[in-house]
């Protein structure tokens, strides 16, 4: 197992001029766990797609490394499993053939027939796999939304409203998620949900002056 | 980038458009409609070659305009594009995106050039097809390498209908005179030598465009 490791340092992000946050630093090993809350519209969510490297930073530096050696924040992207509002599965396609293609396209050669078919059955989908993603309910979606993000067992596990349309049981599921991860691997969680803040250690409250 | 990932991502597309129709049914439609009123306007009329040369290429400039821009968009309206950018490299993207606007494009000019032949049978004649041939191949790999990169710019903005052909025209433009001079000499029978500079235009054309747009494609896709 890999082991991941992350540095934030002095990170502000602004959009047209208009400063989200400005100054965060973060540090971050294998194993720790961080949760990411604050206001409304206080950046949690550009705050986490600057940490999965799909953002740049404004000002400030973002640097990942695997088993101690530095890595390009674009290589890191394998590493990570991402669950956010922002990202959606292919409507159009099954919820298997989503893992599926989506699989092929990382060539993960790790990820085979099991592999997602236990991915579906832990997340409570595999009854539904033949099934159009455009008839799953958002509930549903969500579920294949974690199927995807664990599929490959990241290194980094980052959830942006994580419980977000879920039931009951689709919370246990995340719990269920949760736990797996803080056992191999780094979780980050951004959420404005006490009940979900306190599956992390470590706090960021954005909003503030300096973080 | 990997070929196995690149060909995964134009299976992924390929497949998707036949489904959805995306981008076939807009073009299908454009090519019908668009020939069948040059063919109204011109019924009585025997238009010159490089009059035939222009309308073919109008045709397919415009469906192309209609068409290609949705591998972009269609990714973006449906909130796809951050389940791309975590699971492709941005060359990744970029030449799976190509291959299948090459492969639309050429399509598409293969559909205009039936229709043509078959609605202008006497005055649409290829008499050289060797520069023919080679005027729709290097043609549709300008059009795509062109398009690929001006429809992922089009994809981030709010404006797309109307960004996408104003944006397209200025940088088409020579590529447009080019195809239209090499095919109307194709259908005056000129020799193939005949036609060369304009081959060597448009591959000095693809490749700046295809080198530029693969430079300047991961600041597009990342932000």
């Amino acid at each position: 197992m890999t082991s991941v490791s992350l540095k934030l340092d002095g990170v502000s992000k602004e959009f047209n001029r208009r400063l989200i946050f400005r100054d965060v630093s973060i540090s971050l090993q294998g194993g720790d766990t961080l949760a990411i809350t604050g206001r409304n519209g206080s950046g949690k969510s550009t705050l986490v797609k600057i940490l999965c490297g799909l953002l740049s930073p404004t000002r400030g530096t973002l640097m990942y490394a695997l088993d101690g050696k530095d890595i390009e924040v674009d290589a890191i992207k394998d590493h990570i499993g991402l669950v956010s509002p922002y990202l959606q599965m292919y409507d159009e396609f099954t919820g298997l053939e989503n893992l599926e293609v989506l699989s092929r396209i990382r060539a993960d050669r790790n990820i085979t027939g099991e592999t997602i078919a236990e991915a579906l059955k832990n997340v409570g989908l595999w009854d539904r796999r033949n099934d159009f993603v455009r008839t799953y309910s958002s509930g549903m979606k969500q579920r294949l939304k974690y199927a995807f993000a664990v599929l490959h067992r990241p290194g980094v596990l980052v959830l942006d409203e994580p419980t977000s349309n879920l039931d009951a049981d689709g919370i246990a599921m995340v719990e269920r998620c949760v736990r797996e991860q803080r056992s191999h691997g780094m979780l980050i969680v951004a959420t404005n949900d006490a009940d979900e803040a306190i599956w992390c250690s470590q706090r960021v409250v954005l909003g503030d002056e300096k973080v | 980038m990997s070929a196995s990932s690149t060909f995964a991502l134009v299976r992924k597309d390929v497949h998707s458009e036949l489904r959805t129709r995306y981008a076939l049914n807009a073009l299908i439609m454009f090519v019908v409609v668009a020939v069948a009123t040059i063919l109204f306007a011109l019924r009585s009329d025997q238009p010159t070659s490089s009059v035939l040369a222009g309308l073919y290429w109008v045709v397919v400039f415009f469906t192309a305009m209609s068409g290609l821009s949705r591998t972009f968009v269609s990714e973006e309206e449906r909130g796809t594009t951050m389940t791309l950018q975590l699971v492709a490299t941005p060359s990744t993207v970029y030449f799976a995106k190509l291959i299948v606007n090459t492969a639309l494009t050429f399509s598409l000019t293969i559909a205009v050039t039936v229709l043509y032949m078959t609605v202008f049978s006497d005055s649409f004649v290829i008499q050289t097809m060797s520069t023919f041939l080679v005027t729709v191949i290097l043609g549709s790999l300008g059009f795509a390498s062109a398009s690929t990169i001006i429809a992922a710019i089009v994809a981030k903005a709010n404006t797309r209908a109307t960004l996408y052909p104003v944006l397209s025209f200025p940088i088409l433009v020579v590529l447009l005179m080019t195809v239209m001079s090499a095919t109307t000499k194709a259908l005056d029978g000129e020799p193939f030598e005949g036609a060369l500079g304009d081959f060597q235009i448009l591959a000095g054309y693809i490749l700046a465009m295809t080198g530029g747009s693969y430079l300047l494609f991961e600041y597009v896709w990342k932000e």
